[in-house]
């Protein structure tokens, strides 16, 4: 039996074929690496950054190689177990299409065509500092900007700072939560964070508006919403697709895309009419009560359901169920929610229920989450920047923050130059392309651009466009930031190298302080390196920084997250009530209650494109992971049964989208199901790859964000509706 | 002698595959290939519909056709019921493959029929299989049917449940709770 066997000759050949082809060019650094390997297994805890949920995880690596990583049991957010996204996070290292080193675009070639040169960090870095030295002088540092999604882009948004330049934004605001923070601050006086402050695990009824939990794949959300399914809680799906958190739940409301907020007041109709709110809450902190009753008296079931499509008994028994349970029961505030451009108003309504139902700082409803608060490394002060945030000139959007900034107010100031040139965008880990909508706009603005710097992992669409590209190191061979996020129980957790770069990548942090040095800048940087940082922090805080580095995640004291554990309930807005009645709006022209207007219908022969998510990729970033790949390499396009017969569609056929500014979008295979009503057809985000450099995923499956050309501001924060295209099927694929 | 087996709660399972990836990891199975996988069934008209979600792998059937039909004896129960293939001992004829009613075996790119092995080598140190301890919605259970004290056999007596097809007869070892 141990002789050697036909078998076991053609394993050590397979392998020895395996390692030459996979390791490539790169074999002389990984055998390098492999030479100082450790023999055995070793684990080395770290958090996760395959989504910004940033779980607590512990890498396994055998004979020095990446093995496996599992979550670590200590951290409140994974409770040792990651999602898919994170299981696979190992295929991230060995990822076919990583950028390997830094690009400068090739003398003559135009951006978009892909076309570059390696150059050592030096070179990349010098041409960067001149550039941005040439905008300042001829434009000042206001023209220079800054587009950064996740932990990886404080140190770069630093150097920027100490440049002089503060128009720094993400697309987590204008493109994805910001409306329901500002909904929710204008009622309550507090926003939702991330992670959501929902106590999925104790509640007794949930409702998920659009909000795809399962598919959408939130650790810690997804966990607890499994154990509310095992307590037998009552669980309500909103949705013009039968969810996977459909197929849970106790009522399915199949709603027609973009009435929402009609059931919602219809939702409020009921428990006021009936009397079923929770009238202790609303006579202690409530404000405008009185005039929210008499607006809502007109939304009645009967006038939701020809608006919704909802049965009135279906919309009034819902109602009951989520006020039966108060105060365990609320409305799940989502995440993605820039839908159709009146998002601010929807999640009030949703902050306005919620209330109605008395579940701030509830058991079962909403928690009050605490963090631990890290002291700041000593670092010179930033230079004076008096000058307006070119973004939201006049404060068009009166209540966008100044710390949060809108994408496309950015984009809009670089188009028209005004309120002043933009001259220079430093991208961090956000393909741009896919994440704004209507790419043409994107592709204008940086071509009114002197400089475009990208730095991320893999050289998404967004990379081809820029003048230099920054290969950054994955997450598992670099130090970051510590997570301190707000949970239930506040704590602290580390990033530290599990493996060294294959290539010539490097950490966010080493590029910011490089950069730094060579624009003169070096002593906003005084930490040696970013393990000198760390410990600076942890240590002032109180934490020690060899357990944490050992053990990867540290508690913070328990605090009271609920009324029930001795937690207060307050609210920190004008009145300090809650606020059914906006004065606030009020005094800035916008309704002060949430007020329903019909959405636009497709023309004849057209469907709503809608996306959302799946569990195991994270927006456009994960499609050229292996692991990942292998899972869904993807996506299709959900059809109505009926209208995919009525078309002469098969499931499984290739078609092309064209929506309604006649855009035709790359191949994508068919899923014609009972699973979607018939006016709308839907999409998960993130595929359709048009960067050549991405081998592994190109034109594989469709790009929803190509189809979104058009967006519906929301006048109130800047968010951009994206629910509001239309496509038809093009059959001659 | 224990009797493992798993039981799988398709109320709690959200079909995210986190159970493929962690086998695909802990045991090293080559790309292109997986020892578990996901099921979705659709029954019903929209919006009346019914969904069930399943992850499967290998039954480590009591009656397995996939040890019978072995010429060579590599195909074998282990202890547990674990039912496993021995690498060297395996000549890739594939009759394995074909008997099993489940699709659950695949020939590995090296030459040897492969299959989900319940990670018996966790198992023996006391850990469940990788596919279960990952499960972030815990719907996922590992035990000993023999103990009548187990989870799983608690389970079992608790909540309705199927096994995929048992009318193959082959008495499989994986139930599903409804």
């Amino acid at each position: 039996m141990n002789a050697v066997s036909r078998r076991k000759f053609l394993k050590i050949s397979a392998a020895t074929i395996a390692s030459a082809t996979a390791l490539g060019t790169v074999s002389c650094t990984r055998d390098k690496i492999k030479a100082s390997a450790e023999k055995g297994i070793k684990t080395i805890p770290t958090y996760c950054n395959i989504c910004f949920w940033k779980c607590g995880a512990i890498a396994t690596l055998k004979d020095g190689e990446l093995w496996k990583i599992e979550g670590n049991p200590v951290d409140p957010l994974s409770r040792g177990r990651l999602c898919p996204r994170g299981t696979g996070g190992i295929g991230a290292y060995s990822d076919p299409d990583r950028l390997k080193t830094p690009l400068i675009r090739k003398k003559g070639s135009k951006r978009g065509e892909e076309e570059f040169v390696s150059v050592t960090w030096d070179e990349a870095l010098t041409y960067i500092a001149d550039k941005m030295n040439d905008i300042k002088s001829k434009y000042g540092a206001q023209s220079m900007a800054a587009f950064s999604h996740g932990t990886g882009g404080k140190f770069l948004k630093h150097t920027l700072k100490a440049y002089g330049a503060k128009n720094i934004v993400a697309p987590s605001f204008a493109q994805c939560r910001g409306p329901r923070e500002v909904g929710f601050e204008l009622t309550n006086g507090n926003f939702i964070g991330s992670p959501e402050r929902t106590d999925i695990k104790d509640t007794k009824c949930m409702a998920l508006i659009g909000s795809h939990l399962g598919e959408n794949m939130h650790n810690s959300q997804v966990q607890e919403f499994s154990e509310a399914i095992a307590n037998d809680a009552s669980i309500i799906v909103v949705d013009p697709r039968f969810s996977v958190a459909a197929g849970k739940a106790k009522y399915y409301l199949p709603i027609k895309p973009g009435t929402d907020l009609a059931l919602l007041l219809s939702w409020m109709n009921v428990m006021i009419s009936e009397g079923i709110y929770d009238k202790k809450f609303v006579e202690d902190f409530g404000f405008g009560f009185e005039q929210l009753a008499e607006e809502v008296k007109k939304y009645t079931p009967e006038w939701a359901y020809v608006e919704t499509g909802i049965e009135p008994d279906l919309i009034r028994a819902t109602a009951r169920e989520l006020a039966k349970n108060k105060p365990a029961s609320f409305i799940h505030p989502g995440r993605h929610v820039t839908w159709y451009g009146d998002d601010t108003q929807r999640s009030r309504a949703i902050a306005i229920l919620n209330s109605l139902l008395g579940n701030w700082n509830r058991k079962g409803g909403f928690y009050e989450p605490s963090k631990v608060s890290l002291p700041k490394y000593p670092t010179p002060a930033y230079p004076e920047m008096a000058y307006e945030k070119a973004d939201n000139p006049g404060k068009k959007w009166p209540l966008l923050g100044d710390a949060e900034g809108s994408t496309t107010g950015l984009r809009d100031a670089t188009i028209t130059g005004k309120p002043y040139p933009i001259k220079g965008w430093l991208v961090y880990a956000t393909n741009l392309i896919q994440s704004l909508p209507d790419e043409r706009e994107t592709i204008a603005a940086i071509n009114n651009l002197d400089l475009l710097v990208v730095i991320d992992v893999i050289p998404n669409e967004i990379a081809g466009y820029a003048d230099v590209v920054l290969p950054e190191s994955i997450y598992l061979e670099r130090h970051d930031e510590f997570n301190n996020a707000p949970f239930r129980q506040s704590f602290l957790s580390i990033r530290q190298p599990v493996i060294a770069s294959p290539d010539d990548q490097k950490p966010n942090w080493w590029i910011a302080k490089k950069l730094a040095e060579k624009l003169g800048l070096g002593h906003y940087h005084p930490w040696k390196n970013l393990d000198d940082y760390l410990r600076y922090t942890s240590e002032k805080a109180g934490f020690s920084y060899e357990r944490l580095k050992k053990e990867g995640v540290i508690l913070g004291p328990k605090k009271p997250i609920n009324v029930e554990e001795g937690a207060t309930q307050d609210f920190w807005t004008k009145s300090g009530k809650v606020e059914f009645y906006s004065t606030h709006l009020e005094e800035l022209g916008f309704d002060p209650i949430p007020k329903y207007t019909k959405p636009e219908q497709p023309p004849s022969g057209y469907f709503r494109l809608l996306f959302g998510r799946a569990p195991m990729h994270t927006f456009s970033m994960t499609q050229t992971n292996p692991l990942l790949s292998e899972l869904m390499d993807e996506n299709v396009v959900w059809v109505n049964n009926d209208v995919a017969r009525q078309y002469g569609i098969e499931n499984g056929q290739y078609i092309k989208l064209k929506n309604q500014d006649g855009i035709i979008g790359s191949k994508v295979k068919v899923y014609a199901t009972e699973r979607i009503r018939t006016d709308c057809v839907f999409m998960v985000h993130g595929f359709g790859h048009r960067s050549k450099a991405l081998k592994s995923a190109y034109l594989k499956g469709g790009s929803d964000s190509l189809m979104v050309t058009k967006y519906k501001v929301d006048p109130i924060m800047s968010g951009t509706g994206m629910n509001v295209n239309f496509v038809t099927f093009e059959t001659e694929a | 002698m224990a009797r493992y087996g798993m039981v799988i709660d398709t109320k709690k399972c959200v079909g995210c595959q986190d159970c493929v990836v962690a086998c695909k990891t802990e045991n090293q199975v080559p790309h292109g290939y997986s020892r578990d996988w996901l099921a979705y069934e659709t029954i019903g008209k929209f919006p009346k519909l019914n969904m069930e979600i399943r992850t499967e792998r290998c039954n480590h059937c009591d009656n397995p056709p996939c040890v019978y039909c072995c010429p060579t004896g590599a195909s074998h129960i282990s202890d547990g019921g674990i039912v496993l293939v021995e690498h060297d001992k395996c000549i890739g004829c594939k009759a394995c493959v074909a008997s099993c009613p489940y699709d659950a075996r695949f020939v590995h790119p090296e030459g040897y029929v492969s299959k989900c092995t319940f990670c018996e080598h966790r198992v023996k140190e006391g850990k469940d299989p990788a596919c279960v301890s990952v499960c972030p919605t815990h719907c996922m259970y590992f035990g000993d049917f023999d103990d009548p004290e187990s989870e799983v056999s608690k389970l079992l007596q608790e909540r309705k449940y199927h096994a995929i097809i048992p009318e193959a007869g082959t008495k499989p070892h994986i139930y599903y709770l409804t």
